[in-house]
């Protein structure tokens, strides 16, 4: 029988760590996603799957702490929101340089500085082009639903394992404290010590007698072969590129108009795209899943079909020029949004659409 | 033209005195003729192999002069961010409780920018190893002042030395860390000569043994010299820390056993 | 059938655990729910808001500006949501503390006076269960047996023994909510 449940989009993402076998989560309160340790120390994983939570002492020694039980080969996870992921960036791009899997997620709040506490997709350029230093990009999954807050933690350890990279949820403050039926999947067991070590051959697990010891490290000071290791690095992305690419479309086929939006956004628009249908405007909706890989094909496909794409983000326009590369300027590409927590209603949404992109 | 200065004849059994621990490798080590780090790398590889421990052990690398400390122990090791070695190792040994987590961290990484890593893990009981170089200097950048440089001592960031008024006091972090009720065993130790050296590795022994009992932190300070950075030759530099360091750094053990040692005096 | 609903008031009149209940009334009666609040610094006191949506189908947006039913428990929340609620709709108020009424003639409007009843009741902590059963009387879009496994599913175990006060009040709600104006 199905297990279903009315739960905040935060409380959702907790239970999924635990059912999908996390082995740590380590984290920092911040709103507004606090419920997730909340719900996670109240929980008491440790006693259920023998999972650790930890409160560490900054959003710094959290995502060290990720790093440092990542390289154990372990499932490691943390979530904060916008103000304590920046903080969390040298963490982040050590990671990626150290070629370790682990899920981090953002319900991010309205920047710059300390903002606001209010939803916001301001985060967008941070998490998909990279946000700390160096050439690294993180897989990015948007989620619009507390159903996909639970479903995409277990896809981005998947995903994480499979490349070896960080992985990062992009939500926000209206997708983390909405409260939505969830449909729980069933719990997953952790790995053993033993199965870790057969199955990542690379995971600091203690040197065996007569094995090479295992280093983690991002460092290699010899310019040929840093050069190389990034290269390795772009050829990981290349392939993340053309295998991992998720989006989702909404009566798009015979669409006259497109709006694209991810996360919350596509949640306000597909109502929006409602409204106009009910008027007798044809819009479709575009909605990616994946942020890094960006579904740029499907924009350049429909953007040969449509008149006009309207992007709607909760920030002052980022996703667009994704949107702009993917439609190749063959049509008119405008933005709509609002910003510092500030939040579109649909009906703001096609008034925009009809203004900007039909009327203009 | 490489030269080869091995001898059969008195390489032999009965010779043998002294053994390079199986724990280190045979990579050549970078560190600066004189300096401390390759001796308490040693004693640590010593430890390692005499506990037979070594497929026990994971180690976390610091940035700063022993971040390719890696390179030199024959064990699994993880290279954390500057200051950062406290968190990684506190994640390793919760995931890993069965088994020994040390990091190796210098002034710099320990005591300025990972001062709220070390103070945490230190607080909040990890059963690990902090073995930390204390040589006031930053010697991977090139001899800037260190959170220990002492007052008055010149470095390239505070050439006319380290005026205590406007580059404010060194920090005595591990008289601070024995003061924490998460810290089980805390010493200060030195390796520049032969006594201190069997001192230091019974020192770092008693720090390993005691992950057996999960009562909290061991540190271990080991006061060291830096002679490119002071620049000084390795035997004026011994000298230079004997009258300048170890009357600001006293040696010896300052909590053991969870019990803060009085001082005699 | 779809329904859109805003409550509101002052933080700490349960306005969001009245929400949680009608959202969890409806997950057990099969319908799609959602449940989004305003969230702030404030804890007690503050303005608090909630949007719950229930329907038979797969809800788009939780964020909406227009409402079949708003209801309102404070001055502040009447000022800012008599507007937003659509022509025809619901607007259900409590009218202690309220000196400026509502004013629309083209909505249904009923008052509960369930701050007086709950403190008759000598229970100030069931005022919100005697609204809901007010909105209840008004709409019957959840049955009863599933409001009370909503309050079981929503409530902790430790407040189950509240559950038949909790059930009373909202009987009492349904029994005391008064026509204002209908359309």
């Amino acid at each position: 029988m199905k297990e279903l449940r009315l739960m905040k989009g935060n409380e959702a993402f907790a239970e999924a760590a635990i059912r999908a076998g996390a082995d740590a989560y380590f984290g920092y309160p911040i709103t507004p996603q606090s419920e997730v340790m909340e719900y996670l120390m109240a929980e008491k994983p440790y006693e259920r799957t023998g999972m650790i939570v930890l409160q560490s002492e900054s959003e710094l020694g959290a995502i060290n702490m990720v790093y440092g039980a990542a390289a154990c080969g372990k499932r490691a996870l943390t979530s904060s929101s916008s103000p304590g992921i920046s903080l969390m960036q040298e963490g982040i791009s050590y990671i990626a340089g150290s070629e370790l899997p682990c899920l981090i997620m953002n319900v991010v709040r309205g920047g710059p500085g300390l903002g606001t506490i209010q939803p916001s997709q301001s985060d967008y350029f941070q998490a998909t082009k990279g946000g700390g230093h160096g050439d690294y990009r993180l897989i990015v999954l948007a989620p619009s639903s507390v159903q996909e807050m639970f479903d995409f933690v277990s896809l981005g350890f998947e995903l994480a394992f499979k490349y070896r990279n960080p992985v990062m949820m992009l939500s926000d403050g209206v997708i983390g404290q909405m409260m939505e039926k969830v449909e729980l999947s069933e719990q997953q067991g952790r790995l053993t010590n033993q199965q870790i070590d057969e199955l990542y051959p690379w995971a600091t697990t203690g040197k065996k007698p007569g094995k090479e010891r295992r280093i983690i490290t991002s460092l290699e000071l010899d310019p040929g072969r840093q050069e190389k290791h990034n290269l390795k690095l772009q050829e990981k992305y290349r392939k993340i590129e053309t295998t991992e690419v998720r989006y989702e479309t909404l009566h798009c086929d015979d669409a006259e108009y497109l709006l694209v939006a991810f996360g919350s956004s596509a949640r306000i628009c597909q109502k929006a795209m409602d409204l106009g249908r009910s008027k007798g405007i044809k819009i479709g909706l575009m909605r990616p899943i994946t942020l890094y890989p960006f579904p740029y094909s499907i924009i350049e496909q429909l953007s040969k079909q449509v008149k006009g794409i309207l992007v709607v983000e909760l920030n002052a326009g980022q996703m667009i020029e994704d949107v702009r590369l993917g439609s190749h300027d063959r049509i008119k590409v405008e933005h709509y949004g609002r910003f510092g927590g500030m939040i579109p209603s649909p009906v703001d949404v096609l008034y925009a659409m009809e203004k900007q992109i039909i009327g203009g | 033209m490489t030269q080869n200065f091995d001898i059969p004849e008195i390489r032999t059994p009965e010779n043998l005195v002294y053994k390079k621990t199986s724990v280190l490798t045979d990579n050549v080590l970078h560190y600066c003729p004189g300096c401390g780090h390759g001796t308490t790398h040693r004693l640590i590889a010593e430890v390692i192999e005499e506990m037979g421990i070594q497929s026990e052990v994971i180690g976390v690398a610091p940035v700063g002069c022993s971040v390719m400390a890696y390179n030199y122990f024959d064990i699994d090791m993880q290279e954390a961010a500057h200051g950062r070695a406290p968190a990684l190792a506190t994640a390793i040994k919760r995931v890993f409780p069965e088994k020994f987590v040390f990091t190796y961290q210098g002034d710099g990484d320990l005591a300025a920018i990972g001062t709220g890593e070390t103070i945490h893990a230190c607080n909040r009981g990890e059963n690990i190893t902090i073995i930390f170089i204390n040589n006031a200097i930053y010697g991977m950048t090139g001899g800037q002042m260190a959170p220990t440089t002492l007052p008055d001592m010149p470095t390239s960031t505070c050439p006319y030395g380290r005026d205590v008024k406007i580059m404010g006091n060194p920090l005595k972090i591990t008289e601070l860390l024995a003061m924490l009720p998460g810290t089980y065993y805390v010493t200060r130790q030195a390796v520049h000569s032969p006594a201190l050296v069997r001192r230091a590795k019974k020192a770092i022994r008693m720090a390993f043994e005691n992950q057996k009992l999960d009562r909290g932190v061991s540190f271990i300070e080991i006061v060291s010299n830096c002679n490119s950075g002071w620049k000084l030759t390795p035997v004026q530099a011994i000298k230079w820390l004997e009258e300048n360091m170890l009357p600001f750094y006293p040696l010896g053990d300052l909590k053991v056993n969870g019990e803060l040692v009085k001082k005699s005096e | 059938m779809t329904e859109e609903i805003i409550i509101a008031g002052f933080g700490g009149q349960g306005v969001l655990s009245m929400g949680k209940i009608l959202a969890y009334s409806g997950l057990m009666q099969g319908q799609e729910v959602s449940w989004m609040p305003s969230y702030g610094p404030e804890m007690r006191g503050g303005t608090a808001n909630v949007t719950v949506i229930l329907s038979d189908e797969r809800i788009s947006s939780p964020v909406i500006s227009q409402f079949d039913t708003a209801i309102i428990l404070n001055q502040q929340s009447l000022d800012k949501f008599e507007n937003s609620v659509k022509p025809g709709g619901l607007l259900l108020y409590d009218p202690n503390g309220i000196s400026r009424h509502p004013q629309r003639k083209d909505i249904n409007i009923y008052k509960v006076e369930a701050t007086t009843e709950a403190a008759k009741m000598g229970a100030t902590k069931v005022f919100n269960m005697i609204v809901l059963g007010a909105y209840l009387k008004l709409k019957p879009i959840v049955k009863l047996e599933n409001i009370e496994k909503g309050l079981t599913e929503s409530l902790p175990a430790r407040h189950h023994k509240l559950i038949p006060l909790n059930l009373e009040a909202i009987k009492k709600g349904m029994e005391i909510v008064e026509i204002v104006h209908v359309v």
